[in-house]
């Protein structure tokens, strides 16, 4: 049943989150700050550019390392949604068929090298974003935005889609298997009846919401939820903001790729 | 004490669907009492706890705790005498770890960080369960979840317990426990069950409800042990009567 597999694979982000490696242990407003700064630089370089892009995989790949994230769980996750990336850039090469460079005599356009361009600036973000949270925990990133004063009803809310983002699934599950044991071949497996489960599945959240705002009212709720802080700001997360930051700016504004192909070339000679 | 007796004098609710589900119901509840709650299916258990618990307003009749009478302006005083925990645990546990769940409530309730931390660690330590403090509920056992839930309702140091199905969904084991910490409080407790062996371990009182009155109220020895009784409220006797009464065959 796949969407029991899919289901578990959800969680598995979530499990990731609760090691404790030195990145895990960075305050997530530096973590945020540093991921958002990364996205920003990589973004800003200009559509033809591929070569100056490489360096910046460093900062995803350091994540992954230092955070101990396996390499699949996160490359599975960016190739289910790359077919966005690949339809935005797909007609570049057709419309932009200025040639721009021949390495060993092959032309290669202008559309092919911002195709390319596209897809890597897509797979660098992406991955950097899901890391973010491989390595953070949601709630902790909850806490790092609430303190950066991003408005608290948005940040309660993030809070309760992802507690009962966990609750939804485990009711879908249910109900989908519950279809699944008494539905044969294609029979059961129709939209009509899809449409119905999605049905009761709305009124069952609903119902749900109410009870869990009468469990909240049972416990003097009055409109006021308080975030808990269980992050201080030490040097070390000073010391990886400056790092990191600086080496984006090198790496924006410095074409490292192009120094050490020069470099080798001169000493080859 | 006198202000811990929980009231209820003629107590009807109809839903907002023409439903009457309590059809007057009368009890006194004194300090310090174990009540059980049981009854069929559909009969008004929920709804007289939901009431109970200041969720709901009777629609005619009165509920006082204490010398206050229950209606919209004292629904917020009424909670924080009354602890409530829910059937279903998921709904109980909304925050996104163990502690910062059984802080919500004190929080609330406007105490300072210390004493907040303070009641926090006091109450996972009477469910035995402060070594989950940093784990988030949706990857807790139900028998975990349970105890939490009763333990963010103990951080707020309500006078009544209030519970609906406490049992439910936990393994032998974690229902003994369970059962032991509840005998344990000396709070006033509520307790609607079909689990009559429960109600028999936990409760001195019982009273059964049909149709949205009260049946019959008394001793929980008594009335189950009353076969008939038990029967035409579509109940049984509890497991360890059955097994006495086998007892006396051989």
């Amino acid at each position: 049943m796949t969407f029991d597999l899919e289901f578990f694979n959800i969680g598995y982000l979530d499990t990731l989150s609760y090691k404790r490696t030195f990145v895990h242990r960075l305050d997530p407003r530096v973590k945020i700050l540093v991921s958002f700064a990364f996205i920003l630089f990589v973004v800003s370089l200009p559509k033809y550019e591929l070569s100056a892009l490489m360096p910046f995989f460093i900062y995803p790949v350091f994540l992954m390392n230092a955070g101990d994230i396996p390499f699949k769980a996160i490359a599975k996750k960016v190739l289910f949604i790359s077919p966005f990336a690949i339809f935005i850039g797909i007609f570049n090469p057709l419309l932009d068929t200025e040639i721009m460079l021949t390495p060993f005599g092959i032309p290669v356009t202008g559309g092919w090298l911002s195709f390319f361009s596209i897809l890597v600036k897509f797979i660098l973000t992406v991955s950097t974003a899901l890391l973010l949270i491989a390595v953070t925990s949601f709630p902790g990133i909850c806490e790092a935005l609430e303190r950066l004063k991003l408005p608290k009803l948005f940040v309660i809310q993030l809070l309760f889609l992802y507690r009962y983002l966990f609750v939804l699934l485990d009711v879908s599950l249910r109900m989908i298997r519950a279809r699944e044991a008494r539905s044969f071949g294609k029979r059961g497996k129709e939209i009509k009846t899809f449409i119905r489960l999605i049905s009761v599945l709305l009124v069952r959240s609903i119902e749900r919401a109410e009870r869990i705002y009468q469990a909240m009212l049972s416990r003097g709720f009055r409109g006021e939820i308080k975030v808990l802080r269980r992050h201080k700001l030490g040097y070390r997360d000073i010391a990886f903001a400056a790092v990191s930051v600086s080496l984006f700016y090198i790496f924006r504004n410095v074409n490292v790729v192009n120094i050490v192909g020069e470099t080798m070339k001169s000493l080859s000679k | 004490m006198s202000h811990h007796i929980v009231e209820l004098k003629d107590v009807h609710f109809r839903y907002p669907d023409g439903t009457g589900a309590l059809n007057g119901i009368s009890f006194r509840i004194i300090h310090g009492e174990s009540v059980g709650i049981a009854g069929a299916n559909g009969m008004g258990k929920t709804t007289l706890l939901l009431n109970l618990s200041a969720h709901l307003i009777p629609t005619k009749g009165e509920i006082s705790i204490g010398e206050v009478t229950l209606d919209k302006k004292t629904r917020q005083e009424i909670r924080k005498k009354i602890g409530f925990v829910f059937q279903r645990t998921d709904d109980q546990l909304f925050m996104p770890t163990v502690y910062e769940d059984v802080a919500f409530g004190p929080i609330n309730l406007g105490l300072t960080e210390e004493k907040v931390d303070e009641r926090v660690k006091a109450a996972l330590e009477m469910v035995a369960c402060l070594h989950l403090s940093n784990r988030p509920p949706h990857r807790l056992s139900e028998g975990q979840k349970r105890a939490v839930a009763i333990a963010t309702v103990m951080a707020m140091d309500p006078d009544i317990l209030v519970m609906d199905e406490p049992a439910s969904n936990l393994d032998p084991k974690s229902r003994r426990q369970l059962i032991n910490l509840l005998k344990g409080f000396e709070h006033t407790k509520i307790i609607a069950s079909h689990d009559l062996d429960l109600i028999l371990d936990v409760c001195e009182r019982c009273i059964i409800i049909r149709d949205g009155k009260v049946v019959d109220d008394g001793p929980s020895e008594e009335i189950l042990m009353n076969e008939d009784l038990l029967k035409e409220n579509s109940l049984e006797l509890p497991l360890s009567r059955q097994y006495q009464n086998l007892k006396k065959f051989f």
